[in-house]
């Protein structure tokens, strides 16, 4: 049934294209119409951004590396670097009660379902279905979807719904005793294979203790700007685990990390 | 004349591609709610106007083609569309002498009978907890068949020429 959906999406992917074409348009206008002095405004605070962010990832790197020869000591795997593609999202609709999206790259470009989507800020959902020219994505605020999540803080594990509104999450499964409060952040925590760990995924925003009931009613607010993003970044996490390090590869030190990227 | 009935043919065709562009239109959610199913309501239009033309095989088509336009499942509207075709061709004779007013009490029969269709497959595929507006488009595509109507009465009056 797959391969009749993809040799019919080859007639209907035109259609989204053709939809998404007004709104992109529109941006080349307003691109277009940018005067020089905020161009130059704009480059000089991002100038600045990235130099903020290189200088936090000067230490990135020998960081990463460190945890993993921890890791190995531990004799634990560990998950390595992640691949990216920008893809953006075409504006169309598909059907009012779901939160699915459409970007613009599909199998061609090696998408398959269940891969993560980012975003700057975090999580933004997962591949649902790759065709050829397009796939579509099911955010983590669709009521279809949980996501397994960390609190940053404590590491409690726990998962997260989707509440049916862009800018909720529920988090239906912890006791009212639960080391939780507003303010703590959501990490995914890799558990389930689908979203590599250590993203972003939502804060927390209100804990309510149900005296009546055995779980407490938290809501969370994702941490992705999934109503404002047009560009959205499609994650290959290489599953491939770091062998453990044996005693011929230390002596060559980080070998199996550059053999794996 | 043949090079007539390729225009012809086109014209369906292009004015079927629009209600799918239509049907996907990115608008706020608040609208989207209410965005009828245009789809249904061009090929309802053609099977009446052009039963000789536009038949079930072309609802089935163009149902299969908007499954996986909105990532349903597939054959979800294909059934549905073909459905509410027969039904047309069947009664296309009668609901041409009906008077406006009746037509449109037919239209809405249709899209209902075609939201229930959808509702029953959701059910079947998971117990669905639908919100009331999941009925909404029958009454917008009600109100919006005469815009239809009037706009591809429009299209085929200029193939008459």
């Amino acid at each position: 049934m797959d391969g009749l959906r993809t040799t019919l999406s080859f007639f209907v992917d035109p259609i989204k294209y053709l939809v998404d074409l007004p709104s992109v348009l529109l941006d080349q206008i307003i691109d277009s119409a940018t005067t020089y002095r905020t161009l130059k405004l704009e480059n000089e605070s991002l100038r600045e951004e990235q130099l903020i962010h290189q200088t936090k990832l000067l230490k990135f790197a020998a960081l990463e590396k460190e945890n993993i020869r921890l890791r190995a000591l531990l004799e634990n795997s560990f998950k390595l670097g992640e691949q990216v593609l920008v893809a953006e999202l075409l504006s169309v609709n598909m059907e009012p009660y779901e939160h699915i999206v459409v970007v613009n790259k599909g199998t061609r470009f090696g998408v398959h379902p269940q891969q993560p989507v980012l975003d700057a800020n975090g999580v933004v959902g997962q591949v649902f279905r790759a065709l050829p020219f397009s796939s579509e994505i099911m955010l983590i605020t669709d009521p279809n979807h949980a996501i397994p999540v960390q609190v940053n803080r404590n590491g409690l594990l726990t998962i997260a719904v989707g509440s049916g509104q862009l800018n909720k999450l529920v988090l239906p499964y912890l006791p009212s005793n639960a080391d939780i409060r507003p303010g703590d952040l959501l990490i995914t925590s890799g558990l389930g294979g689908t979203f590599p760990q250590g993203y972003p995924v939502a804060v927390v925003d209100e804990f309510t203790s149900q005296p009546n009931k055995a779980f407490a009613s938290i809501t969370a607010t994702p941490k992705a700007l999934l109503d404002r993003n047009r560009e959205l970044m499609i994650v290959w996490s290489k599953s491939i685990p770091v062998p453990f390090i044996s005693k011929s590869v230390t002596s060559e030190a980080g070998s199996p990390v550059d053999a794996i990227k | 004349m043949r090079l007539n009935n390729y225009v012809g043919f086109f014209r369906i065709i292009l004015t079927l591609v629009l209600a799918m562009g239509l049907r996907i239109a990115p608008l706020p959610p608040s609208l989207a709610v209410l965005n009828p199913d245009w789809v249904l309501l061009v090929l309802i239009y053609w099977s009446l106007a052009m039963p000789e033309r536009v038949g079930i095989f072309h609802a089935w088509t163009f149902g299969l083609l908007t499954d996986v336009l909105t990532g349903r499942l597939l054959g979800q509207y294909a059934l549905a569309y073909s459905l509410i075709i027969y039904i047309c061709l069947k009664l296309h004779k009668r609901l041409r002498q009906f008077p406006f007013l009746q037509q449109g009490v037919f239209i809405f029969f249709c899209l209902l009978l075609s939201q229930l269709l959808l509702f029953f497959i959701k059910n079947l595929q998971h117990p669905a907890q639908l919100h009331a507006s999941f009925w909404l488009p029958v009454f917008t595509g009600t109100l919006s068949w005469p815009v239809v109507y009037a706009l591809l009465g429009f299209v085929s009056f200029f193939r008459r020429k």
